[in-house]
């Protein structure tokens, strides 16, 4: 992705870029490979190991946060397609109504959820004033349902957006010349709209999984504190609430991550290929 | 435009210089700040403003929500606290591990009007690195609207483990705290080191987890309070303070025993301001200081003269000062060995991963 160095632009532009890099990317990367190749002993690969004592955990990460990220996807495309099609006027109140809530603190938001999903909360108390007191009332929190629910609720957005700029990159003119050959809607959806944005659609999986697999904080908020993600499994590897800190481990634990973040990206990036020269941009 | 980007330079130059003056006055004789680190809902916060006005030191206070995570926190460097008040446990530990400074009582005479049966504990035994700063046992609350008289007639601990109240019931989000009712519950002590007993509470503690609604800390308040839940294990002075605020809720101190503990404050050895920290120490030991942090917190405490000055109905009020056949069968936290510490996280890591 990376473009050469404009005519007349200078290598010394970069040296900020690559700092910031350097420090907060590649040696804390170095850090995380590190730790989890050593132990009391110097060098093992025992730490690596622990991903197989925790594959449950890691499982049911990965299938909470596909789960998020098709919801996305299937929420987010209509809305993108919706917003690509307005007015100008349109699209630039709708982009800032998608933004609106990110000025606000992430954990604020979800916490928010809690009043909303509780049992004494919004839902449920609205669901018992109709129906009456004896209305036991819906289990809304706590539960896997409920950290699905806060993945896509806080990174719609990151779906949203890429798709969006996708799908505004498309020319007009190919669905008119479509049109013009014959071409109903489904066709032309189907042909040149939706390979078209894959771009942003790889762009914005990427955005929603990610954060998904490795979040530790809507499960701890929406899930009650009851299932560990791996992202939990992690934090109390570093922070050691369970008694006990283990860098070693919780770095082995990121880099299995990591890693398979790299590969999923990567076989992404390939799907990609063709459809490279209309934008949206992937993240890796 | 330009006019606001000058503005703009403008406020900016004058929060610039704002910061600098507060700079300069870091460096002043009273220019101090303190950084206190105590748990959550644990102090009468308006006293830290009367500390800043008495001595010019300036309190920074954070909190945490358990002792392990305080002392992650302390241990891996990340920022730099002088005045600690930990669990006796936990200041064992840290004793152990050469991370608290030998107090100066010079620098607090207040010391002496702590009680004497709460000086020189198991924890801190020669009296060096530790002032109480209160103490309580941990408590079944539960919401008598909802919970039937006879499921709490035997003020038994197997209320947390009914099944008529699954999904209404919280416990600890602590392993410790967690572990010691499942130990309690089995009739082990809390203190084992035998590991076969804290597999037996970790299968206890599995076979509860699907009637509990959540593992919490401080949010057990909002939680009780609004009804959102019926039961839960939490500390005596915190049930006090749900109690106030909801007239339905009630406690017991489990007739299994429970866990009695001693928060005390401590200086850090990395502190760069130990003189000013044992200032803070001996004004929270301040008769009137301690009397409106009490009143606040609803923790016992050790101050002897300050308990004297409180109402009579704390003063008798056997929640918070227990009777002594209570206390008897309470028992206090000591520092686990490495060996027992490890199982205890791995059995709770196997908790959290039991789906």
């Amino acid at each position: 992705m990376r473009k050469s160095v404009a005519p007349g632009g200078s290598r010394a532009n970069l040296i900020p870029y690559s700092g910031w890099m350097t420090l907060f990317v590649l040696i804390p990367i170095g850090l995380v490979v590190y730790y989890a190749f050593t132990g009391v002993n110097g060098f093992t690969l025992s730490n690596i190991g622990w991903i197989w004592t925790y594959r449950k955990t890691l499982w049911l990460s990965v299938e909470l946060a596909l789960i998020a990220t098709v919801l996305c996807l299937l929420l987010a495309y209509p809305i993108a397609y919706g917003m690509s099609r307005a007015s100008a006027k349109v699209q630039r109140n709708a982009t800032l109504f998608i933004m609106l809530p990110m000025w606000m603190n992430f954990l604020v938001r979800t916490y928010a959820w809690m009043t909303i999903l509780e049992d004494t909360g919004l839902i449920n108390s609205a669901l018992r004033a109709i129906f009456g007191e004896d209305f036991s009332g819906l289990r809304l929190i706590n539960n896997h349902g409920a950290i699905v629910l806060g993945m896509v609720y806080n990174f719609l957005p990151y779906m949203i957006l890429p798709i969006y700029t996708a799908l505004t990159k498309i020319s007009y003119s190919l669905v008119e010349a479509s049109r013009d050959l014959g071409a109903n809607g489904a066709q032309i959806f189907g042909r040149i709209i939706l390979p078209m944005s894959v771009p942003g659609i790889i762009s914005g999986i990427t955005m929603v999984f990610i954060p998904s697999i490795s979040t530790f904080i809507i499960s701890k908020i929406l899930g009650g504190g009851k299932d560990f993600l791996i992202g939990d499994l992690i934090e109390d590897y570093f922070l050691g609430n369970s008694g006990v800190v283990n860098y070693n481990i919780g770095a082995a634990l990121s880099l299995v991550i990591m890693v398979l973040i790299l590969v999923a990206t990567f076989f992404m990036n390939h799907f990609d290929k063709d459809a490279k020269t209309s934008g949206g941009g992937s993240l890796v | 435009m330009k006019q606001k980007i000058f503005s703009l330079l403008l406020v900016l130059t004058a929060l610039v210089s704002l910061a600098a003056c507060g700079g300069a006055d870091e460096d002043g004789n009273k220019g101090v700040t303190l950084n206190v680190y105590n748990w959550g809902e644990y102090i009468d916060q308006s006293v830290l403003g009367d500390f800043e006005e008495r001595t010019g030191i300036k309190v920074n206070y954070t909190t945490y929500a358990s002792n392990e995570e305080m002392y992650s926190k302390i241990v891996s460097g990340a920022a730099s606290y002088d005045v600690i008040i930990p669990s006796e446990y936990m200041i064992a530990k840290m004793i152990e591990e050469d991370l608290l400074a030998e107090l100066d009582f010079n620098n607090i005479p207040n010391y002496a009007l702590i009680g004497d049966e709460y000086k020189g504990l198991a924890y801190d035994p020669e009296e060096k690195y530790s002032v109480p700063y209160t103490w309580g046992t941990v408590v079944i609350v539960y919401n008598s609207a909802y919970v039937d008289e006879e499921d709490v007639a035997d003020e038994s601990l197997s209320l947390l483990w009914n099944e008529k109240y699954a999904g209404k019931i919280l416990m600890f989000d602590n392993p410790r705290d967690a572990f010691a009712l499942g130990l309690s519950k089995l009739g082990y002590s809390m203190n084992t080191n035998e590991p076969a007993q804290w597999e037996a509470a970790a299968e206890e503690l599995i076979a509860q987890k699907p009637l509990v609604q959540a593992y919490v800390m401080d949010q057990v308040f909002d939680k009780m309070i609004s009804e959102e839940a019926y039961v839960a294990a939490y500390y005596a002075g915190d049930a006090m303070t749900m109690m106030d605020e909801n007239e339905n809720l009630a406690a017991y101190v489990p007739v299994e025993g429970a866990n009695r503990f001693f928060d005390s404050m401590c200086v850090l050895k990395t502190s760069r301001h130990k003189a000013e920290a044992e200032a803070f120490i001996n004004f929270m030991c301040d008769t009137e200081i301690a009397v409106r942090n009490a009143e606040e917190v609803c923790y016992a405490i050790p101050q002897v003269e300050a308990f004297r000055e409180l109402d009579e109905e704390t003063q008798n009020d056997t929640m918070v000062y227990p009777p002594q056949e209570v206390l008897d069968r309470c028992e206090v936290f000591v520092n686990l060995p490495p060996e027992t510490a490890q199982l205890q996280s791995d059995l709770w890591k196997k908790l959290k991963t039991t789906y």
